[in-house]
């Protein structure tokens, strides 16, 4: 391979192998270089405002993507004993492995030095939107999608009430919603990993 | 006789078997396999004197050869690697982890939409042929879930195998599209600094990904070990996040909305989410740091001579390539540096074996994995000091297999 390759060198020198342009000429004859990829390559079409809208259903921390509509924890009791006590319990208490909502203990967030804790909506939660992003995309878990601004807000207004984050007569809006400062809010921190020595 | 014929326990009281069945008695195990088209019955006496099986559209396993995921049968839930019976580098497609939220979708790849949208000058939608039509990429990455390793550290229990504890583990060669190129076809606009990744299940799950890693290099995954995706592994196209937790590559993708913020959806807030000491909890902690695990001798294995072994197991990083991985057979009071089979790639799981001297006293073996960065796999004490006891994803510390007098490994825990 080596003499292969020393013979290689020999006859680029004689015969100048790596000309000009975008093609090399030696032992395998004259070989092309690829052409130059272009910046797009104009592959797919344009969505529509339609096909945009019909599946733009997130909501984020600020309440953008929240729709019209209101309820509150009285018509969410209802709510949650129809589309959602028979996974989550009557009270939210959870039935594993379907997650409990309700509960503030640990109050004080020790989730990494205690082995017991169990994080609910109420004690872990950062963001109460989240609740709204989440039920719309994913609930009730055999029918998801199928409830409307109203059921969401207000079966969300009962987890928030249960949980003594806001108080059982607050209606929840795509105003209100987005104000509620929930308990953990502060307890998130950025990840300050970055590999190299030392663990963290 | 090969080596796994000297291993006792139940496979060799088997007789013939190559690799160790699923253990019995390690809780909730229970391997969901197709019945094999032969039965070790029908095996010849004398296989040289009997015609062989014709050739047929896609080759089965060895009836000698029982494997399969486990637990089976959950919606939301997953099923783990049975890594205790590989020897490679490679994963086989149809044994890699599934960690599902809402089932396995079926999805027509003819009716199948990408669509891309928010802050790019182009609102667009990608067809599989569209995507396919672009320039691919293929390249060999491991993908886990940063779950793995709970059961190794909240619930450990001396019959757990390399399967139970690390099974939420694969590698695996992927092509795909660049997501650079996609990129450029839709033209990212200023200010957007991440975007929200949607599957087509039936729990539309979504993560909120920086742009900047999406530049680096992630990938729009169409195929995994040269054909298409198989459904449990997001059938027909997957986001791809070479060394980011397993949650953020969102199977079944159909949609990407560049945004200036993460949404803080429920998979980035009150799940995947690592709470410290301090009373506080690490967000958006994507990176897998190195790690590795031993997957032989491990329970359900038991040695039943002394003399040599070979220890074997996989090491992978989320930073970038693995430059050793030092073994322990002392409970880690000395270290010696392990064979690696192979170049370790980028991101990618490597095996390493180290040839061992088993004097029939009773042993703690464990492994250790070191990165291109110099980040060091950490000690369970170290591990627990810094993430405290009840913390959650990311388990990375040193695994400890206690081998007993009598050959018997099982799993140490801190050991």
């Amino acid at each position: 391979m080596k003499r292969r390759l020393i013979a290689l060198a020999a006859a680029c020198a004689v015969e100048a192998c790596t000309p000009a342009g975008n093609s090399t000429t030696g032992e395998r004859g004259t070989v092309h270089k690829a052409e130059p990829m272009p910046a797009r390559f104009a592959v797919g079409r344009t969505a529509t405002p339609a096909e945009v809208a019909a599946w733009n259903i997130d909501v984020n921390a600020k309440g953008e993507g929240l729709p019209p509509g209101k309820g509150d924890a009285t018509a969410g009791a209802a709510v949650y004993a129809a589309q959602c006590a028979s996974c989550h319990g009557a009270k939210g208490e959870g039935m594993p492995p379907n997650p409990k909502l309700v509960g503030r203990e640990p109050r004080d967030f020790s989730f990494a030095t205690t082995t017991t804790a169990v994080k609910t909506v109420g004690n872990y939660w950062p963001y109460a939107t989240t609740l709204y992003d989440y039920i719309r995309r994913a609930m009730p878990q055999l029918a998801p999608g199928t409830m409307t601004p109203d059921e969401t807000y207000a079966v969300i207004a009962w987890i928030l009430a249960e949980n003594e984050v806001i108080p059982r007569d607050k209606v929840m809006d795509a105003t209100s919603l987005p104000a509620v400062v929930m308990p953990a809010r502060d307890r998130f921190v950025p990840d300050d990993r970055a590999g190299g020595k030392g663990f963290r | 006789m090969s080596r796994r014929a000297l291993v006792g326990g139940a496979a060799a009281a088997a007789g013939s078997l190559l690799f160790a069945t699923l253990p019995e008695g390690a809780a909730g195990q229970g391997a969901s396999t197709s019945p094999p088209a032969q039965t070790p019955s029908d095996i010849p006496v004398d296989p040289t004197k009997v015609l062989g099986a014709p050739t047929s559209s896609t080759s089965g396993r060895s009836p000698f050869v029982v494997t399969g995921r486990t637990p089976t049968g959950a919606v939301s839930g997953s099923s783990l690697t049975p890594l205790h019976q590989f020897t490679g580098n490679i994963t086989p497609t149809d044994l890699q982890f599934e960690r599902h939220h809402a089932g396995v979708p079926t999805i027509d790849p003819v009716k199948y939409q990408l669509l891309v949208h928010g802050l790019v000058e182009r609102e667009m939608v990608f067809t599989l042929d569209d995507l396919m039509s672009l320039p691919s990429v293929t390249r060999l990455h491991f993908l886990e879930c940063s779950g793995n390793g709970r059961a190794g550290y909240k619930g450990i229990k001396p019959d757990l195998s390399p399967q139970n504890i690390d099974g939420l583990l694969c590698n695996a060669e992927w092509t795909g599209v660049s997501l650079s190129t996609i990129l450029a076809e839709v033209g990212v606009r200023a200010g957007a600094e991440w975007a929200l990744a949607e599957g087509g299940d039936a729990a539309l799950l979504s993560r909120s990904v920086p742009v900047s890693k999406l530049r680096d290099d992630a990938m729009l995954v169409y195929a995994q070990n040269g054909e298409p995706l198989r459904p449990p592994a997001g059938y027909p196209v997957r986001l791809f996040l070479p060394g980011w937790e397993g949650n953020t590559n969102v199977k079944w993708l159909r949609r990407l909305e560049f945004n200036r913020e993460p949404n803080m959806s429920k998979d980035e807030t009150s799940k995947y989410t690592d709470p410290l000491p301090g009373n506080k909890a690490r967000m958006f902690s994507f990176e897998l740091d190195a790690k590795s695990t031993i997957t032989y001798p491990t329970f359900p294995n038991r040695l039943v001579r002394q003399g040599w072994v070979q220890l074997s197991g996989l090491a992978w990083s989320g930073r970038g390539r693995i430059t050793a991985v030092d073994v322990s057979t002392d409970g880690g009071t000395s270290w010696t540096e392990a064979q690696l089979q192979g170049t370790p790639g980028v991101k990618a799981a490597i095996r390493f074996t180290h040839m061992w001297k088993w004097d029939g006293a009773p042993a703690t073996l464990m492994s250790r994995a070191v990165d291109e960065t110099g980040y060091v796999q950490p000690t369970f004490a170290a591990f627990r000091e810094g993430r405290g006891p009840g913390t959650d994803y990311h388990y990375n510390h040193i695994r400890a297999w206690k081998v007993a007098a009598d050959g018997v490994v099982t799993y140490g825990g801190e050991a």
